[in-house]
């Protein structure tokens, strides 16, 4: 285990350092939280009655959601990862006493988490500052939180497991663009990433949430903005363990069965 | 010690002519060729010895270092690698080998090189006595001083192939495998690689495999050589032999492109 928590620290080490690109990251994602707030506040104004959220649970979503961002993103692929099995130069990880799919799994994780820890505490603390209804408040009880904890993990999780089975694939197609950007559209409807899921027709919303896409940013984002009861909340996090399990099972025997084939078929 | 014994290995490559209607054709049926890598490839390498592995381009080198290093899987025929056959027992296996690809890196290319050691140090559970110890040997005998405070991206490379070789050497492995070390090194560099590989091969008996275009690498470091073409096993000997059976007056260099033309590889 501790080489993987190794490998996990450097890669994030690694990340941490672009200065730069956390910065331009920064504003991009405050700029677009805003246009995202006022183009809603327009819809708001006109009929308030209709809003399926409240504009504060509205500005609770986006702004968690510009935040972790690059934690949420499934298009934040590992380009390093693709590209090595595209090539077959990942044979030559099999020159370590490592598990690739644990690495996979662990340099996914902290890619991700290094992109986004210097530019979420900003982007928090200016939108906490931003008046009401339009700025980021804690709506909702210190236990629904730590659940919001959670569910921001266990999506981690879901999100790094549905890459890992986008690079496993890789092994059996010549250039895995066409899936990748397949998953990427479905991911931004599905997952709620572009339009809350609450937005969407009744029977689609439905679909979506049993989607794989809809145990990704979609849970902990309405968790966070109050707008999953209690009650519910359990069942929404058991499908996100649900969807952990069947994309890690399914991304692991591909990888594996892959990597047979790369070494029979030669890198 | 390494034993080969009839390894052979054959690439199926996908071919088709050139043409529209051809790109067409391939999609319902293709055409495959095999293309043999390796043919019936024996021989055995006794523990402590500096082997030489040469051949033109396409011979069948970074075949044979990749069955050796468990990362290919031949079609037929046995090796074992201190009894343990490579790509049965790969993490076993590799955990007690060193490889350097002269032309591809093993270190983090935006961290400074230590933190690459350490992370090698972890990935092969390294006791961090021993770890310390191997690391200030290599530090002193590679001259690596201030280069591991230095991220891998700003080394020259000459200064990131000495680092290359001390990250294949951190864990203590009994076999190295040296993919063309000396690649695109100045003279200087050389003269210090080949140094070292020999220190090494002295200090801590490791068996070493190189494979190599550069002749003078030969000359200063193996005992013997190997030299294949077309995937097979064309001769075994020392270099003094491969100089007897050319001119007598050639340089090994001469000597070798002389027995190239003559065994027609």
């Amino acid at each position: 285990m501790k080489k993987y928590w190794s490998f996990f620290k450097m890669r994030l080490m690694a990340g941490l350092q672009y200065r730069a690109a956390a910065l331009a990251g920064m504003s991009t994602q405050f700029i677009w939280g805003t246009m995202e707030i006022l183009l809603y506040r327009a819809f708001w104004l006109e009929h308030p009655e209709r809003f399926p959220m409240g504009m504060e649970s509205l500005s609770a979503y986006i702004w968690v959601q510009q935040a972790f961002l690059t934690l949420f993103a499934l298009w934040n692929w590992d380009f390093e990862v693709l590209e090595s099995v595209k090539t077959g130069s990942v044979s030559y990880e099999l020159l370590r006493p490592t598990d690739i799919y644990s690495i996979w799994m662990a340099r996914s994780i902290a890619g991700r988490l290094a992109r986004g820890i210097l530019r979420m505490v900003p982007v928090i603390v200016v939108a906490g500052l931003i008046p009401a209804p339009y700025g980021l408040r804690l709506r909702v009880s210190p236990a629904v939180f730590g659940l919001f904890v959670l569910s921001m993990a266990l999506m981690v999780l879901v999100v790094c497991a549905y890459t890992l089975l986008v690079y496993a694939l890789t092994f059996y197609l010549t250039d895995p663009n066409g899936l990748m950007v397949v998953s990427v559209a479905a991911a931004d409807l599905l997952g709620g990433a572009v339009v809350p899921l609450p937005f969407l027709p009744e029977g689609l919303r439905r679909f979506a949430e049993l989607t794989p896409f809809g145990s990704m940013q979609n849970v902990p984002l309405r968790i966070f903005s109050g707008d999953i009861p209690m009650t519910d909340i359990p069942g929404v996090m058991g499908l996100q363990v649900f969807w952990i399990a069947a994309l890690v099972l399914a991304g692991y025997a591909l990888t594996r069965n892959g990597l047979r084939r790369a070494v029979i078929l030669g890198g | 010690m390494i034993e080969m014994k009839g390894i052979c290995k054959t690439y199926r490559v996908r071919r088709r002519e050139a043409g529209l209607g051809n790109a067409l054709k391939s999609l319902f049926s293709r055409e495959y060729a095999e293309v043999p890598a390796l043919q019936d490839m024996t021989f055995t390498v006794p523990d402590g010895q500096i082997l030489g592995y040469i051949g033109p381009n396409g011979a069948g080198k970074s075949t044979t270092i990749k069955i050796l290093s468990g990362i290919l899987r031949p079609d037929g025929g046995v090796c074992t690698v201190d009894g343990l056959t490579p790509w049965e027992d790969r993490k076993r296996h590799v955990a007690r080998l060193g490889v350097v690809f002269g032309q591809r890196s093993q270190l983090w290319w935006d961290v400074p090189v230590t933190e690459s050691f350490g992370l090698l140090r972890d990935i092969y559970r390294v006791p961090e006595p021993v770890f310390r110890e191997n690391l200030d040997r290599l530090t002193v005998l590679l001259d690596l001083g201030e280069l591991l405070k230095t991220p891998a991206r700003m080394l020259s490379l000459g200064q990131r192939m000495r680092c290359e070789i001390a990250a294949a050497l951190l864990h203590g492995p009994k076999v190295l495998f040296l993919d063309e070390p000396t690649i695109g090194l100045d003279a200087v560099s050389k003269l210090k690689v080949r140094e070292f590989i020999l220190e090494q091969n002295r200090l801590c008996h490791t068996t070493v495999l190189l494979t190599t275009h550069d002749m003078q690498d030969i000359d200063a470091l193996c005992s013997r050589v190997l030299l294949i073409g077309k995937g097979r096993l064309l001769l075994d000997g020392d270099t003094a032999r491969i100089r007897t059976m050319a001119g007598e007056n050639l340089s090994t260099e001469e000597s070798v492109a002389d027995l190239y033309r003559r065994f027609g590889i």
